[in-house]
């Protein structure tokens, strides 16, 4: 049973719409990201959600409850910011015992909570500091325990390891994963980086333009992306756009200007097209190309560039453009080198 | 290695005797004995310091004044405050000019605004002296309060906001447990700086008094039209003083940079 349920929602700006019947639906005890480019609506989906947007048309449910005028204050979430916003003139006791103090929690369960959650986060004797007096790490601790505290229905995370150096980020998202699935809270994360969101998420929504093009769990979507836009997004660098597709009894024939290319795909979309990413594609010299070469496509290397582990080449073929990554640094191919291009069947998804 | 530059030292030092000498003159002669103020004095004494509260007018109007400011202060601060949060907070229709209309009273000379006030206030609404005196300073301080506010304002992060919101606490309730404790030393700042704009002026003053009722530097300037004994000079001490002191504090709280910074 879905918790809350976001329903034909609009959201514009200066007339101009953000959100457009925009549909989202998240389970209990669920960890979802939205994950999309600068300008996606995913951070504007999630003020939404917290309350600070109202929206222009639609409803928010929570709990089968019409949540949609209920304001900021009455919605009991959780929300961790990109810029921690912590009270600066407050001990890190005082910032977390916020929330408590609005509920007209007793002191001394404040202080018993606070401790306990400030025990979570791992931020034990830091009570009396100032947030001036902390590292970056530490004040996203103590955001998180602030919005923990109030044991809220909804945990709602915007970009919040994005202003920490790379090493820390590491360890703060597999530190918020323990957290939210030690206490169960259902969690809507917001981030523009691909690996943040598939290492910690149940589901991924990839948003583009204000549409979700894909909700599913990081798995399916790394290996099926169902649309164009979301192939490119993770990294299939190469697009073939074919004229035509039939079904065939052990997969699918996809043709492209005379070419027919077998793929074998499980999950029939309609898509016309096919997205193959730069490390499944394999490179041979014309005079040594094996002769059981899948999908086989002739060329010539235009680029070669080498990346250390492996080469990446740029090939023209008569179905177009490639982008390979090739590991064969033994023999390089050289610029202007005539090729076979393989596209093994089992590595081309359809898509919309 | 650091460069000796005669000619700057000799042109900084003239600075100074330029800027201080009259306020060094000013103290020196006030503790003149003679009735005529005389440089260099010629005796010592502290008996103009003890005129100061013999002549009956001065006492009294350092009271209107003291009042005048508090309660001009406390109305500044009460539009102030709203108005420097909403030019910082929002964006909306006719903010420049509302900004602009806001800080006019520090563009618009002195003598005209006392002018019009006169015309307006006293002339054709018939308001009180005192009503009047208090429209008028409480219009000369909004914008030194709306000011000095907003440039704590401007460094303060909104989203703090949100987050007190979001835990609960209502927007009024967040705006005195959450903002106002961030703004709190560019308020007092503020006050202070206000509380000498309102102190100091003459040129609105000098319009809004009338009969019976003087604010302290109308009641200087009139007591040196007709003596011109030490009395003022010893009267200048005592308030150099107290300006020394309110800038001291203004400086712990805001940096004097603000000053420079226009």
């Amino acid at each position: 049973m879905s918790l809350f349920t976001l329903q034909d929602v609009t959201v514009a700006y200066q007339k101009q719409a953000i959100l457009q019947d925009f549909n989202l639906s998240i389970g209990e005890g669920e960890l979802v990201s939205l994950l999309g480019p600068s300008g996606c609506g995913k951070t504007t989906t999630l003020r939404l959600i917290a309350g600070f947007l109202q929206s222009k048309q639609g409803k928010f449910l929570f709990r089968e409850k019409d949540y949609t005028k209920v304001p900021v204050n009455k919605r009991n979430f959780g929300f961790v910011f990109q810029n921690y916003a912590l009270f600066p003139h407050m001990t890190v006791f005082d910032n977390v015992a916020f929330g408590l103090r609005q509920r007209k929690v007793s002191k001394a369960s404040i202080k018993d909570r606070v401790l306990r959650v400030l025990d979570i986060v791992s931020l034990k004797g830091f009570e009396e500091r100032f947030p001036a007096a902390l590292s970056g790490g530490q004040k996203q601790r103590v955001a998180i325990a602030r919005a923990l505290v109030i044991e809220p229905d909804l945990l709602l995370f915007d970009e919040p390891l994005s202003n920490l150096d790379a090493n820390l980020r590491v360890n703060m998202r597999v530190e918020i994963r323990r957290i939210q699935q030690e206490l169960g809270i259902t969690t809507v994360y917001v981030s523009h980086d691909q690996e943040e969101c598939f290492s910690i998420s149940d589901k991924v929504a990839i948003m583009n333009k204000g549409i979700i093009e894909q909700l599913s769990d990081p798995a399916t979507i790394y290996r099926q992306p169902k649309t164009k836009f979301v192939a490119d997004f993770i990294g299939f660098k190469n697009f073939i756009q074919f004229d035509s597709r039939r079904q065939e009894s052990d997969g699918i024939a996809a043709t492209v200007q005379g070419i027919t290319l077998y793929v074998q795909q499980q999950d029939n979309t309609a898509g016309l097209v096919g997205a193959i990413r730069p490390d499944d594609l394999r490179l041979y010299a014309l005079d040594a190309a094996p002769m059981t070469v899948e999908n086989a496509v002739q060329g010539k290397v235009l680029i070669s560039t080498y990346l250390g582990r492996s080469y990446q080449y740029e090939v023209q073929t008569s179905i177009g453009r490639f982008t390979v990554n090739d590991d064969a640094a033994a023999a390089p191919l050289a610029n202007g080198q005539d090729i076979v291009l393989e596209i093994p069947k089992k590595q081309i998804v359809l898509v919309d | 290695m650091r460069e000796k530059h005669i000619g700057l030292g000799i042109f900084t030092f003239l600075v100074f005797v330029f800027l201080l000498g009259p306020l060094l003159i000013i103290s020196v002669t006030s503790f003149e004995q003679g009735t005529v103020l005389k440089f260099p004095p010629e005796s010592f004494s502290l008996d103009w310091y003890k005129n100061i509260f013999e002549v009956s007018g001065f006492l009294e109007t350092f009271k209107v004044s003291i009042y005048l400011s508090l309660a001009g202060n406390l109305l500044a601060l009460l539009i102030g405050i709203p108005a420097a949060y909403a030019l910082n907070r929002f964006d909306f229709k006719g903010k420049a000019l509302l900004e602009g209309i806001f800080v006019s009273p520090i563009i618009i000379p002195g003598i005209v605004l006392g002018f019009t006030f006169l015309r307006f206030f006293i002339t054709y609404y018939q308001l009180p002296i005192y009503a009047g005196l208090f429209i008028g300073h409480t219009v000369i301080m909004l914008p030194f309060i709306i000011r000095v506010v907003s440039s704590s304002l401007a460094n303060f992060d909104f989203s703090i906001e949100e987050a007190a919101v979001s835990l609960g606490a209502s927007r009024i309730g967040t705006f005195f447990k959450v903002v106002l404790p961030n703004i709190k030393s560019g308020i007092i700042a503020g006050v202070l700086i206000a509380f000498l704009e309102s102190f100091n002026n003459v040129d609105i003053s000098v319009f809004m008094t009338g009969p019976g009722v003087s604010t302290l530097p109308i009641e200087m300037l009139t007591y040196v039209q007709n003596y011109f004994d030490p009395t003022i000079a010893a009267l200048s001490v005592v308030l150099m003083i107290i300006t020394a002191l309110f800038m001291f504090f203004v400086e712990r709280l805001l940096g004097l940079s603000y000053f420079t910074k226009r």
